[in-house]
């Protein structure tokens, strides 16, 4: 804008002066604009700025330090508390039931609400209808899907029975009984199948705006190719759904490293279930090892940090190009 | 652009000063007291009182529902009707066995803004947590005034002390060391109620090939419950003691002969033991689906809850091996270090530890009174065969309930009790264990 400005000041000595009233006001009008974006927009930078990033410089201090108990003790621990933790049986158990729920509940999500979008996809009546049904468990809680399900999930045996165990036993299915939750090892897996009942229908939604995005001259113009239905779904619909698959990956990842009250609500704190969350909870407020407890907290964040710092850099680097 | 950065810059400091002055008030007082800012105002130096001349106490507890809340209830009635000078303020925080309270209680320690007294399982679990920090005084003078010395078992003061200073008011008594049965189950398969371990594991085995399910099991801390009756059943009193004050040692082979017990036990348990809470266990037993449960005594109440008649829904006896021996858990009050309201907090000290006080708190929260001079009559048939036992046996504490081992140790127990059931390793679960008492215990 400037630039021009001068070019026309060069030919023209007269207009000038019109010109400079009105870049004038126009940086005028601009810069009081910034101010007031800037005005509006600064108490939650800094709410963020304090809040998120000094916190989390204050919790890698803690997790260099020394301090169990109730009064602050910063002595410099090196990176001791990091180096106990993966000598630690219970974060081996922890790392193993993240990876195994985060499988298990990724994987699920993914293809439990690709499929049901593909469904809805196909023009049905009252698809309005279901849309809201398979979206709803996402509005409830983890803590009601968890109370809810602990039921369902009932391990009990003989005249106790109850739960799935119970329905399966009716409808004749009684090698399908087992243990649900307790079962050793696998139990977390379990916990999972209530997760993917409650965030496929998300899932869902993100592939059905994916879907409904995709062009029909495409699918047209395959179809006069002579692709099957089959064929147009793995070499047209699937390669143009794949930034939202892994928008999925991520939101549905980040969300399985940092699960914590669904476990609790479904087990409560019991160690086969553990994750680093409830680890770090009971470490740190029921033990008091607040140095242990903020290691704890780091490795979480760097964790989920290498899945959504990539996605973040992706997403503006695209964004830019447009 | 320079004026523009100075706004930026002026905004920037005005808004940190709110935005602090913002933070750091909800982090230090709960919700739920409409005072509390007004406190916070106050310096904390001992003598302050209000200036309107009305005295105060804060006592911050986690007795927000059921009996619990109705025996405090009833403490503050008795409460009012001795210093009605004072204004009471109930701080409780709502949360099972105090687990938010004790968050809610340790950031408002951090902020330096205490309750004038509050809430605690006798023992370890303040003395390791309060003491440490600083946090609570000695009572040593109180309890010399108050006469209390005389009136609580002799076996109790140690345990509730640290150094030779007591330092909190016990207002209840919990046993830990009980034996639930089904008197139907048990007669029916000529069982009598076994009184050592050995015969404990005779008469599960009868049951077992008969097709009951011997012993109700709950969740992981109910595991915990079990292996601590099992310690103290297993090695006896003194060696038990040992075990928290760094005379037994861990590793030795009496406790691995306790630890294997307990292995055992285990494999008498229903199996699905992990999902179910320790009402869910204890109600196993009046229930007729299992025969035996080991629980605190708080199950009595949740049996008169359900409807259940002492001696024909369920009986009780000491853990097996444990009789003559009172394993105790209680609630408590302490004097906060900085209490903004001392005289307020030592008036509410005394009535949490006199007789009048614990008889109105223990018949409504269905415990006994700390004091062995409460009225029997106030208490039903299981209280009264306990408070028998609380004034002639042998007291030690319980481990689940935080009298004997700190925080930290506890917590490191937990771990090394939740990996031992994962892989039902014994070696690993007494190393885990002598590791504990090294790193959080007063094993050297």
């Amino acid at each position: 804008m400037i630039m021009r400005g001068e070019g026309t000041a060069n030919k023209s000595p007269h207009p000038l002066k019109n010109w400079i009233q009105v870049l004038n006001m126009r940086k005028l009008i601009k810069d009081k604009d910034r101010v007031l974006s800037v005005l509006l927009v600064s108490p939650s930078i800094l709410a963020v700025l304090i809040f998120i990033y000094v916190f989390i410089g204050w919790t890698v201090r803690v997790s260099l330090s020394k301090w169990k108990g109730l009064n602050p003790d910063y002595s410099w621990n090196g990176l001791t508390n990091y180096i106990n933790l993966f000598s630690d049986p219970r974060f081996a158990v922890d790392i193993r039931n993240t990876v195994i729920f985060t499988g298990v509940f990724v994987v699920g999500s993914i293809l439990l609400g690709f499929l049901l979008a593909v469904l809805l996809d196909q023009g049905l009546k009252g698809e309005g209808f279901f849309r809201s049904l398979f979206l709803f468990p996402m509005a409830i809680s983890y803590i009601v899907t968890g109370v809810v399900w602990r039921w369902l999930m009932n391990p009990a045996t003989g005249s106790r029975t109850s739960g799935f165990n119970l329905l399966f036993s009716y409808l004749h299915l009684d090698f399908l009984q087992n243990a649900w939750h307790t079962t050793p090892t696998w139990g977390i897996a379990a916990v999972a199948l209530a997760a993917i009942w409650q965030m496929s229908g998300y899932t869902m939604a993100l592939y059905l705006a994916g879907l409904r995005a995709i062009p029909h001259e495409l699918r047209e113009a395959a179809q006069i190719d002579g692709a099957s239905e089959v064929q147009i779904y793995r070499f047209v619909v699937l390669p143009l759904l794949t930034p939202i698959t892994l928008s999925a990956l991520i939101i549905l990842g980040h969300m399985s490293l940092k699960v914590f009250d669904l476990i609790i609500a479904i087990a409560g704190k019991q160690l086969p279930l553990d994750v680093p969350a409830i680890y770090m909870w009971q470490t740190t407020f029921d033990g008091l090892f607040y140095g242990r407890g903020a290691a704890i907290s780091i490795l979480l964040l760097i964790s989920v940090a290498v899945l959504i710092i990539p996605y973040i850099v992706y997403t503006l680097k695209n964004e830019s190009f447009k | 652009m320079k004026r523009f950065s100075l706004t930026l810059l002026g905004l920037f400091v005005i808004l940190s000063v709110v935005l602090t002055a913002c933070g750091s008030t909800p982090t230090a007082t709960p919700a739920q007291q409409p005072v509390a800012t007004e406190e916070a105002a106050q310096p904390t130096s001992p003598a302050t009182q209000p200036s309107g001349g009305k005295q105060q106490v804060e006592v911050f507890s986690w007795w927000t529902g059921g009996g619990e809340a109705a025996g405090l209830e009833a403490m503050i009635k008795v409460f009012k009707a001795q210093y009605p000078d004072i204004e009471f303020i109930n701080a409780a925080v709502a949360g099972g066995a105090g687990t938010n309270a004790r968050a809610v209680l340790a950031s408002r320690l951090q902020a330096g803004d205490p309750p004038d007294s509050w809430q605690g399982h006798a023992g370890q679990e303040l003395i390791g947590t309060y003491v440490a920090g600083n946090q609570i005084l000695p009572l040593n003078d109180l309890y010399e005034s108050e006469g209390w010395l005389k009136v609580m078992p002799e076996t109790l003061i140690p345990l509730i002390s640290q150094d030779g200073k007591i330092y909190s008011v016990p207002v209840n008594i919990h046993r830990a060391n009980v034996l639930w049965y089904n008197p139907k189950i048990l007669k029916d398969h000529n069982i009598n109620v076994p009184t050592t371990i050995d015969e404990w594991f005779a008469a599960m085995d009868a049951l077992k090939a008969a097709g009951v399910t011997p012993l109700a099991l709950g969740e992981q801390w109910t595991k915990m419950h079990l292996l601590e009756t099992v310690l103290l059943g297993t090695l006896g009193p003194e060696a038990y003691n040992g075990l928290w004050s760094g005379k037994t040692d861990w590793g030795s082979p009496e406790v691995k002969v306790a630890l294997e017990n307990f292995a055992k036990l285990l494999t008498y348990a229903n199996s699905d033991s992990a999902s179910l809470s320790w009402q869910d266990a204890s109600q196993l037993v009046v229930n007729g689906d299992a025969a035996f449960n080991v629980m605190g005594d708080w199950a009595e109440g949740y049996f008169r809850e359900l409807g259940k008649t002492p001696q024909v829904d369920y009986g009780w006896a000491p853990v097996p091996g444990t009789s003559g021996t009172f394993q105790f858990l209680s609630d408590s009050f302490v004097l906060a270090a900085g209490a903004p309201h001392p005289d307020g907090a030592i008036a509410w000290l005394k009535v949490a530890g006199s007789k009048a006080g614990q008889e109105a708190f223990n018949p409504v929260k269905g415990s006994i009174c700390a004091r062995t001079d409460c009225d029997k009559s106030l208490f039903g048939e299981y209280l009264q065969s306990a408070m028998n036992d609380w004034a002639t046996n042998t007291v030690v504490g319980s481990l689940t309930h935080g009298v004997v081992a700190n925080d930290s140790w506890k917590s490191e127990i937990d771990t090394a009790l939740g990996l031992f059931v994962q892989d039902g390793n014994v070696n690993n679960f007494q190393a885990a264990l002598v590791a504990a008492c090294k790193s959080s215990g007063p094993c050297k």
